[in-house]
């Protein structure tokens, strides 16, 4: 297949698109809701109704400054849009309004760490621009029909620099920066869901070339694993090329993750002449000094930041550390918990242990944790008094993981706890003694282990509600 | 492509190609015919040839202006302010269908 007598590199930039969490429309008041009945969150500007007047969610360019200052880049301090020409149906204007000129954020890095070490990758430019609609295409019509809801909702696009080298770092550039963003709330940056969506753009050259060879674009990126097999093949395809003499197109290609090939996409995006002009529709916007001084104050501890400080400041594990900050709603989650009940190391345990197990259960993310601190810090109170036994914590904390309900109430009226009134716990005991007569002579005649089994019938006796170490210590007593 | 095709020595009046006509036609989504051709042809030759005329002013000292009105900073707090206005937006589609816009067939 390949000849590899030459070495090539591979050279990697990426333009990561991200949509922002926003309650609404960069340009209009239209919710940004997932999930409405097609065409419900529209309205004339959305759809590109001559004579409407787009303004400018404060809110986008916030965000926008806010992943720009965390991934080091220079705010643009007078910056506009620009109109972005092209026909198309998911794009009611016959335009996106977009920025080229003077996008928002310039000359920024952020750091990645794989196994080759620690790297800068460039942030060329973050601009900021409109969605496009969704486009269903009707089998049996014979044509294809638009849902505009999607229209308009806000976007930033983060161009790296071609510093990428390996889909490892592609990988880790990509997690560095969904981590980043999700520390600042901006968005969740899901790649299934499309709130992420990766290009990347892919050339190789021999091996010491200082000039970059022709580079393709790949599109239809929606999994880490679709990416790096995507850029595995695309680099083989492009050496094969190179190898039997023949040109590389410069191109934008398309990924069928299923078939494990890209081809050549015939659409809008082959029109490259988009013919950007300024949008007279929308003032410039002037970042002031003070302004910006107020949104960096406001950024916050991002995951960095956070493994620190938990080193110096909670006697966890590390490992417990890594995994509690890889999710800014796990880590939040675990400060406010401490804070209420000041034991790091049972809260952490909560997490990693019960939380983890039924997060995989039940399929879902960190996002999706419905308790709130206090009642963790209720529940770990009450095992830590012994008001319940550990199995029963475990089955409360199943219940607050599905409903957030109040563990002590729950306890109270579920009646779980424990039986702390001794002359019931030793009738109980006195039962099953009386009714287990071989465990009893195994353990008389040495057999330790017999003892489990008479502690399990007391604890089964009692309906869980005891402290299995006293019911042990009693046994051994009345034995 | 988008380079001024046809464009002759310095101070001559623009000349627009059949190819640069064919194209600007393209991206614009018209179908000219013959005559319209040399009539969008002589038009655009016009604007480049005005365009020409306001190159030769001196503007070394004039601030860049990227926008016509003495404005900036114009917002809107990230609230929801319009409701379901479906009816009313499917009126101006061309054609509808299960709440959605008709357009012509796309292919990716």
């Amino acid at each position: 297949m390949i000849n590899m007598e030459k070495q090539y590199e591979t050279v990697i930039g990426l333009e990561v698109h991200v949509e922002l969490a926003t309650k609404t429309k960069i340009f209009c008041g239209c919710s940004t809701a997932f999930g409405g009945a097609p065409n419900t969150h529209t309205c004339p500007v959305c759809t590109g109704m001559p004579g409407t007047l787009p303004i400018l969610n404060k809110q986008v360019l916030e965000y926008a400054v806010a992943v720009g200052l965390a991934a080091n880049c220079e705010i643009t301090r007078y910056c506009k849009f620009d109109r972005k020409n092209y026909f198309y149906p998911d794009n009611p204007q016959n335009y996106q309004i977009s920025q080229l000129y003077l996008p928002i954020c310039r000359n920024g890095y952020v750091e990645i760490e794989t196994e080759g070490g620690k790297k800068k990758v460039g942030i060329h430019e973050i601009h900021m621009e409109e969605d496009a609609g969704k486009l269903i295409h009707d089998e049996w019509g014979g044509c294809s029909l638009v849902d505009y809801n999607r229209s308009g909702v806000p976007l930033i696009e983060i161009v790296s620099e071609p510093d990428m080298r390996s889909a490892e770092e592609v990988i880790a550039y990509l997690e560095k920066l969904r981590m980043m963003i999700q520390y600042l709330g901006a968005s969740d940056c899901k790649l299934q869901e499309g709130s992420m969506r990766a290009d990347v753009n892919l050339s190789v050259r021999e091996m010491g070339t200082e000039e970059f060879g022709t580079r393709t674009e790949m599109k239809n990126l929606n999994s880490f694993r679709a990416i790096a097999r995507a850029i595995e093949g695309e680099r083989e395809r492009q050496i094969e090329l190179l190898e039997a003499g023949d040109a590389i197109i410069q191109e934008t290609r398309r990924w069928d993750d299923a078939k494990g090939e890209s081809y050549a996409m015939r659409s809008k995006e082959d029109a490259q002449d988009y013919r950007y002009f300024p949008d007279p529709d929308l003032p410039p916007v002037v970042v002031e000094e003070g302004w910006l001084e107020e949104m960096q104050a406001r950024q916050p501890e991002f995951r960095e930041g956070k493994m620190e400080r938990y080193k110096e400041e909670y006697d966890i594990p590390e490992y417990d550390i890594e995994i509690i900050t890889a999710s800014k709603c796990m880590a939040d989650l675990f400060e406010e918990t401490v804070k209420l009940c000041g034991q790091p190391k049972k809260v952490s345990n909560w997490l990693m242990v019960e939380t983890l197990r039924l997060l995989k259960e039940k399929g879902m993310d960190a996002e999706d944790i419905c308790f709130s601190p206090a009642n963790l810090a209720k529940l770990i109170r009450l095992a830590d008094e012994k008001v319940i036994n550990s199995t029963v914590a475990k089955e409360v904390f199943e219940a607050m993981f599905d409903s957030d309900m109040d563990p002590e109430k729950y306890v109270e009226e579920k009646g779980l706890k424990t039986v702390s009134d001794e002359g019931a716990l030793k009738k109980a005991i006195e039962e099953v003694i009386a009714n287990n007569p071989k465990s009893v002579e195994d353990y008389r005649g040495g057999k330790e282990k017999a003892i489990g089994f008479l502690v399990g019938q007391t604890m089964k006796a009692m309906k869980g509600k005891a402290d299995p170490g006293k019911v042990n210590e009693m046994l051994k007593g009345m034995l | 492509m988008a380079k001024r095709l046809g464009r002759k020595e310095k101070k001559m009046a623009n000349e627009i190609s059949d190819e640069m006509i064919e194209y600007v036609g393209i991206l614009a989504k018209l179908e000219l015919s013959g005559e319209e051709k040399e009539q969008a042809k002589a038009d655009m030759g016009k604007m480049l040839d005005y365009i020409d005329k306001l190159g030769e002013l001196d503007t070394s000292d004039v601030e860049p202006m990227s926008h016509v009105f003495d404005m900036q900073n114009v917002f809107r707090d990230d609230v929801v302010t319009n409701g379901d206005m479906r009816e009313d937006m499917l009126k101006n589609a061309p054609g509808e269908k299960d709440g959605m816009f008709i357009v012509p067939r796309t292919f990716e």
